[in-house]
């Protein structure tokens, strides 16, 4: 979504921004629109070097903040995707199997010699295999890099329980090599979609942060960003129309990645405007179950399509 | 401090009254509670030696510290400590307390001592020697009795005591062997079907790296979490007493158990619930929930739980256990909708009916016809036997199937 060019621009200014406004301004560079509440947390957790901890619904932008602060402030963003049965092999680094069995080959050939010397050198640096959060504490030319843990509530307690010691000291021990330490460490941001409780002891050590659905102002300035070129009655209905929904008793709200989805399949629809039919055709796109479409369909969008646009009428707009 | 006869006699002295004080102490806390082995006595009386005791309060912090080693044993240890070392006729009573044919004949001088070191203080009057065996089961049982503050809150229906004791202790000895899930984190197995390079390695070099030896692994095993959402209405009060009981027994036994409790409305009790000591637990829990004995709004209160907490409760494969009679203020509205995405969304969904202690049991009402088609397994738990079952249940899926169909077959005749 950022364009080339201007990942390079931001290249050059990789330091921290020094206050709260700086951060909004970042942010928006990055066409990321964000509440001054969350420009203050994340404010606060660049500067005090915590790690922030984002929780929220499905599609209302946790990981977009990650990847536009690493493409803003020009770091390196290290992605480290949890999964149940996320272990150490793949989160934290891994040795380098078939080399190791070639080098215990080759050290046969060579008349076998000093068994303890083959035990170091089989565990050395030049073996290891380096997963997410090891190279996330390697230091990196243009500053520490940004470590973004998504969805951590997939993970297992075990996992989290790892994580405790490398989010408080940034620090990795490996038995053969011994605790290797960050020399800066990374910027952290772990979200989490709450399909289960993350830990508070985990929590305590982060800057927490409810990352919820915007407002009607601030959703359309994320739709201008995100979608521009289309008409702003359109949006303005879109928007509004998104709103009302998430005030509905529904199994799944919308979120801000659904109202962007939708805006673009309208536009792909060349619509200005939203009518009852084209609402009930594209409902698919706004919800993703079926009770709720069965819900909305029809009668009931109608009405709220009505509403939208009387309210919008009353406005003057 | 009347049975501080002499600090330096306890101190010097090996097997001096001190000394056998501290052990008497220790003996009343275990009898109130305390898992307190032999081992606590000796190094009590040796961190008495070694602090040396000038102040009251230094004897407090010392023995405290070896032998307090949880925060909710805090409590019941302050008052222990007060009562012990103020009261000249302890002694006597522990002394009652521990050769049962003498009676103990002190009345409890606090009114607000905790009910289970007034049973560690005084056991039952006037019980023949006989009993002997027997009575040291009910001072363990009086571990759980629940204080009478709990009952002035909410209208439970009339358990008797002794009912309640048994209920305890038999759900503190019911072992919760739920069907273990499959995870997908390995861990080593000698006849696993994946090999563990890793640890293949590392052996290796033990040998100088002549020979590999092949380690194995295979996916792991781990009870699945557990939602428990309990009815507390009217029509259920009679059980919901023992039903807390039941759920706190859970939360303490394994991880990943989730309370709910409903009546009109739906509370969340896991934390309350976390608590290891159950009285604390129940009264957090009548605290927080207002509509004990009140009328029941399942399929509302379902919906609400389905909206805000299915998502983060029934995640990786959980099983739900819903307990309740199935009778409904509002005739089952919105229920078959909801049952039907509770069900969908869960691993196991059990359904624990203590109306089914009738033989001639027939799902009549509204309600209980919406639950029936969307549960897995259909169970009635009214008294220890069927909790015990209920136990085997959870262990056996198998077994599951045939009595649903039954009970299915029934509802269709």
């Amino acid at each position: 979504m950022i364009s080339r060019s201007f990942a390079l621009d931001c290249k050059i200014m990789s330091a921290l921004p020094e206050s709260i406004d700086a951060v909004e301004t970042l942010l928006s560079r990055g066409d990321y629109v964000a509440d001054r509440s969350l420009a203050t947390t994340l404010f606060l957790a660049l500067k005090m070097g915590r790690p922030l901890f984002l929780e929220g619904e499905a599609g209302v932008g946790k990981t977009e903040i990650a990847k536009v602060l690493a493409a803003t402030l020009g770091r390196r963003l290290v992605r480290l995707q949890c999964y149940e049965g996320l272990d150490l092999s793949s989160a934290v680094y891994e040795w380098n199997y078939p080399r190791q069995m070639l080098e215990i080959r080759l050290a046969e050939a060579a008349g076998g010699g000093d068994k303890e010397a083959l035990a170091r050198d089989l565990f050395s640096p030049d073996f290891l295999v380096e997963r997410p959060l090891l190279q996330a504490l390697k230091p990196d030319p243009a500053g520490a890099p940004v470590l973004l843990i998504d969805e951590l509530d997939r993970t297992d307690e075990p996992f989290e329980a790892y994580l405790l010691e490398v989010l408080s000291d940034f620090q990795i021990t490996i038995p053969e090599i011994g605790p290797i330490k960050a020399a800066e460490p990374p910027i952290v941001i772990i979200t989490s979609n709450r399909t289960r409780e993350i830990h508070d002891a985990l929590k305590r050590r982060c800057l927490y942060y409810w990352v919820d659905y915007p407002s009607a102002e601030r959703e359309l300035a994320i739709l201008e960003r995100k979608v521009p070129g289309v008409q702003k009655r359109l949006s303005r209905e879109i928007v509004g129309f998104v709103q009302h929904l998430r005030e509905t008793e529904l199994f799944k709200l919308p979120g801000v990645a659904e109202t962007i989805d939708w805006t673009r399949a309208l536009a792909f629809l060349d619509k200005v405007s939203l009518d009852p039919e084209t609402i009930d055709n594209t409902l698919g796109v706004l919800l993703k179950y079926q009770d709720d479409i069965a819900k909305m369909k029809g009668s009931e969008a109608a009405n709220i399509l009505r509403q939208v646009q009387q309210d919008m009428a009353s406005l003057g707009i | 401090m009347v049975l501080l006869p002499d600090p330096t006699s306890g101190q010097n002295g090996e097997g001096g009254a001190f000394a056998t004080n501290i052990v008497h102490f220790v003996r009343l806390l275990r009898a109130s509670g305390l898992r307190l082995g032999p081992g606590k006595a000796m190094d009590a009386v040796r961190a008495v030696e070694v602090a040396g005791i000038r102040r009251r309060d230094d004897l407090y912090w010392t023995l405290f510290s070896v032998l307090v080693n949880r925060r909710d044993q805090r409590d019941l240890f302050d008052q222990a400590f007060h009562i012990f070392w103020r009261d000249p006729k302890i002694l006597e009573r522990m002394m009652s307390l521990l050769l049962p044919q003498a009676e103990g004949t002190a009345e409890p001088s606090k009114s607000n001592m905790s009910q289970r070191l007034r049973q560690a203080l005084l056991p039952g009057q006037g019980e023949a020697r006989a009993s002997n065996e027997k009575k040291e089961v009910e001072i363990d049982a009086t571990l759980t009795f629940s204080a009478d503050e709990l009952l002035q809150k909410k209208d439970f229906a009339d358990m008797t005591a002794e009912e309640m004791d048994q209920a305890k202790a038999a759900m503190a000895r019911i072992d919760w062997p739920f069907r273990p899930a499959r995870t997908r984190r390995l861990q080593p197995d000698a006849r696993g079907h994946r090999i563990d390079l890793r640890a293949s390695l590392q052996a290796s070099l033990r040998t100088g790296g002549t020979i590999i030896p092949l380690k194995r692994k295979s996916p792991g095993e781990r009870p699945p979490p557990l939602v428990v959402v309990c009815d507390i209405s009217g029509s259920m009060s009679q059980y919901s007493r023992m039903f807390l009981h039941f759920m706190h027994a859970l939360s303490n036994d394994r991880s990943r158990v989730h309370s709910f409790l409903f009546g009109t409305r739906l509370t969340n009790i896991s934390r309350m619930l976390r608590q290891r000591d159950v009285d604390k637990a129940l009264t957090a829990v009548s605290e927080r929930v207002p509509d004990w004995s009140g009328g029941t709004r399942i399929g509302a209160t379902l919906a609400e739980f389905n909206r805000l907490w299915s998502r983060r409760v029934l995640g990786q494969g959980a099983v739900v256990l819903l307990l309740t009679d199935g009778l409904d203020r509002e005739g089952g509205e919105g229920l078959p909708r909801e049952m039907e995405r509770l069900h969908k969304s869960c691993h196991r969904l059990i359904w624990l009916n203590p109306l089914l202690r009738w033989d001639g049991f027939e799902p009549k009402a509204a309600g209980i016809r919406a639950i029936l088609p969307h549960v897995d397994d259909f169970r009635p738990v009214h008294n220890l036997s069927s909790i015990a079952d209920l136990a085997h249940a959870l262990s056996h899926e198998s077994d599951a199937g045939n009595r649903l169909k039954l009970n299915l077959g029934r509802l269709a005749a």
